[in-house]
């Protein structure tokens, strides 16, 4: 009974076991050692008085009693186990993805480390901060940080040497953008630049974190996950840093040394771009550790935010004052699209796209329509007011934007409501969003390359 | 007869401490050590053995270490501390104190005369692990 085949199919029989058992969170690798040693000893037993190796086996397992049983006394023991931990380096289960995050640790703090530097290199040439390079800064800052986060995603996935070259050429083109045309510190290019370079280089970031497959959906949806995800951490270690600089800011302060220059020349700018790397890197190590936090916040905002518009349409109408239109407004107007498109985008990245229509959706299509119906309001008026007293580099890009988000809502709003009435698959309106980002790529960089020359630098 | 739950698992503690307490063991031995000392009678599972030692390893009462044995196979011991012992050893008066009192009462006065045998061996092969029938 003990002929080198039962051996065999009994060996296939305690893998096969092994990896039902390692399927349960409650259980550790260590542990599924050790039933896995309490099954043999009680095979064996068997086997010795006379069992076949299989009978043997069966009647082991039995009598261990069901997995679920076994996995909910373990959980009684065990209960941190069921609060999904975020193990950094070591003390995960397995040899071969510990040697990995320990890998990525090291490419990370490396890239961190290259980030902090690399932002105080243009002090050696007299760029200092605080000095008149206010402009350098406001424009360039996203070149010292988003390439790094590139570098280790790259990295990270190995990417080709073809796309390699394109994320290079692209960085450069950024630093062009942010430096060849001579723009005042006070230009309103000025601050398109800085804001839109970043946009710009951000989605150079997609290209290096879809690196194996660009024009896959799924792989874009990813990036658009990667994008909610890194951006809650973000925040969350910008809050903690804040906690730090002013607990340092107090303790120095009350032995009569002022942290100011520390604290503003090094610790901030630093601390900021190097977090830019780490927060890309805790979303990596974490991929299906942790729930998501941006679809829960979507799922609890959805509903207040579609309250909240249809409560300022429902005014609007009832006082029949006009939108008083300043530049203000139109970008409020803008961030406004920015949110609901992000609670749509993150709705959706959770969704199970095989679901059927429900109430959410619904709710969701209410919230995207009311959404669009201000944002037409909006647009009258300030068309009205464009070709009544010419445009400027700042009125050009902002309405350009809230057309661009129109139209994508617009879209969305179409195929949602195909969705909810069964005409068309989820999938379309996926399709329908990751297809859109190029567009918001193409247009961060029309602004950035095209706009100064275009508008003389204002 | 079987063992009600509860009071097994009431037992457990002082039972896996006192078997660790005669040597080293891993878990499939301790789990037949208790079959063969109750006879058979006390319901342990795995669900039961398992957690428990990994709570009296957390608790610091015993300490496990991981030994080859043939091949590949990797097995736990748990060896107990002497804070484990000193645990044994308050279990041993709490238990002594439950069984004296419960003696006082089942062997009162008047009972004196048909004092039982405390002690039945139940003799019992090494596999007495009950095959629930299917033997």
């Amino acid at each position: 009974m003990t002929t080198p085949d039962g051996q065999d199919e009994l060996e296939a029989q305690y893998a096969q076991w092994r990896h039902y058992v390692q399927r349960r969170r409650e259980l550790q690798r260590s542990d599924a050692e050790e039933l896995e040693d309490h099954l043999r000893g009680s095979v064996d037993e068997l086997v010795a008085v006379g069992l076949r190796a299989d009978e043997a086996f069966l009647v082991a397992v039995k009598r261990m009693g069901s997995l679920d049983d076994l996995s909910r006394e373990f959980a009684r023991e065990h209960s941190e186990r069921l609060w999904k931990q975020l193990v950094l380096t070591g003390e995960t289960d397995s040899a071969v993805a510990d040697t990995r995050s320990r890998r990525d640790l090291l490419a990370m703090v490396i890239c961190a480390a290259g980030a902090a530097a690399s932002i105080k290199v243009p002090e050696l040439f007299g760029m200092g901060f605080g000095e008149d390079a206010g402009g350098f800064y406001a424009t360039n800052f996203s070149l010292f940080s988003l390439p790094w986060l590139a570098a280790f995603l790259t990295w990270r996935r190995r990417a080709r040497p073809a796309l390699i070259g394109v994320l290079v050429a692209l960085f450069a083109l950024g630093v062009v953008a942010a430096n060849v045309y001579q723009l005042a510190a006070d230009s309103q290019s000025v601050v398109l630049t800085a804001l839109h370079l970043p946009i710009a280089l951000w989605f150079v970031v997609g290209l290096a974190y879809v690196a194996d497959d660009l024009r896959s959906s799924r792989r874009r949806m990813d990036f658009i996950r990667f994008t909610g995800e890194w951006f809650v951490y973000f925040v969350l270690i910008a809050l903690g840093g804040g906690v730090l600089i002013a607990f340092m800011f107090g303790t120095f302060e009350a032995i009569g040394i002022s942290p100011d220059v520390f604290i503003s020349h090094w610790l901030l700018p630093c601390g900021f771009v190097a977090s830019v790397v780490v927060a890309g890197w805790l979303v990596e190590a974490k991929q299906g550790v942790v729930e998501n936090i941006a679809p829960v916040l979507t799922r609890l905002f959805t509903p207040l935010f579609t309250a909240v518009l249809l409560a300022f349409l429902v005014a609007f109408g009832w006082t029949g004052a006009g939108i008083d239109v300043e530049r203000e407004a139109l970008i409020l107007f803008n961030l406004l699209l920015v949110v609901v498109l992000g609670l749509l985008l993150y709705s959706i990245s959770a969704r199970d796209p095989l679901a059927r229509p429900g109430l959410f959706d619904k709710l969701q299509f209410a919230l995207v329509v009311s959404a669009l119906a201000i944002d037409v309001l909006v647009l009258l008026e300030i068309t009205g007011r464009i070709t009544e007293y010419g445009t400027t580099p700042n009125k050009a890009a902002a309405l350009g934007e809230n057309i661009i988000l129109l139209a994508n809502l617009a879209g969305s709003a179409w195929l949602l409501l195909g969705f909810i009435r069964k005409h068309m698959p989820f999938a379309a309106l996926e399709r329908w969003q990751t297809g859109y980002l190029p567009v918001y790529a193409a247009w961060a960089w029309v602004v950035v390359l095209v706009f100064p020359p275009l508008f003389s630098y204002l | 007869m079987r063992v009600a739950k509860d009071l097994v698992a009431a037992s457990a503690t002082p039972m896996v401490l006192g078997i660790l307490a005669e040597g080293d063991s891993y878990g499939y031995a301790i789990l037949r050590r208790i079959n063969e000392l109750s006879g058979g009678e006390l319901d342990w599972t795995e669900g039961l053995l398992y957690p428990l030692l990994h709570r009296l390893e957390r608790l610091g009462y015993v300490e496990s270490s991981w030994q080859s044995v043939t091949g590949e196979r990797r097995r736990k011991y748990y060896r107990i501390t002497n804070k484990g012992l000193a645990e044994l050893a308050e279990h041993r008066r709490q238990w002594d104190t439950v069984v004296d009192a419960l003696k006082e009462i089942w062997l009162g006065p008047g009972d004196f005369g048909e004092a039982r045998e405390p002690n039945i061996k139940h003799f019992r092969p090494l596999t007495a692990i009950p095959l629930g029938g299917q033997a």
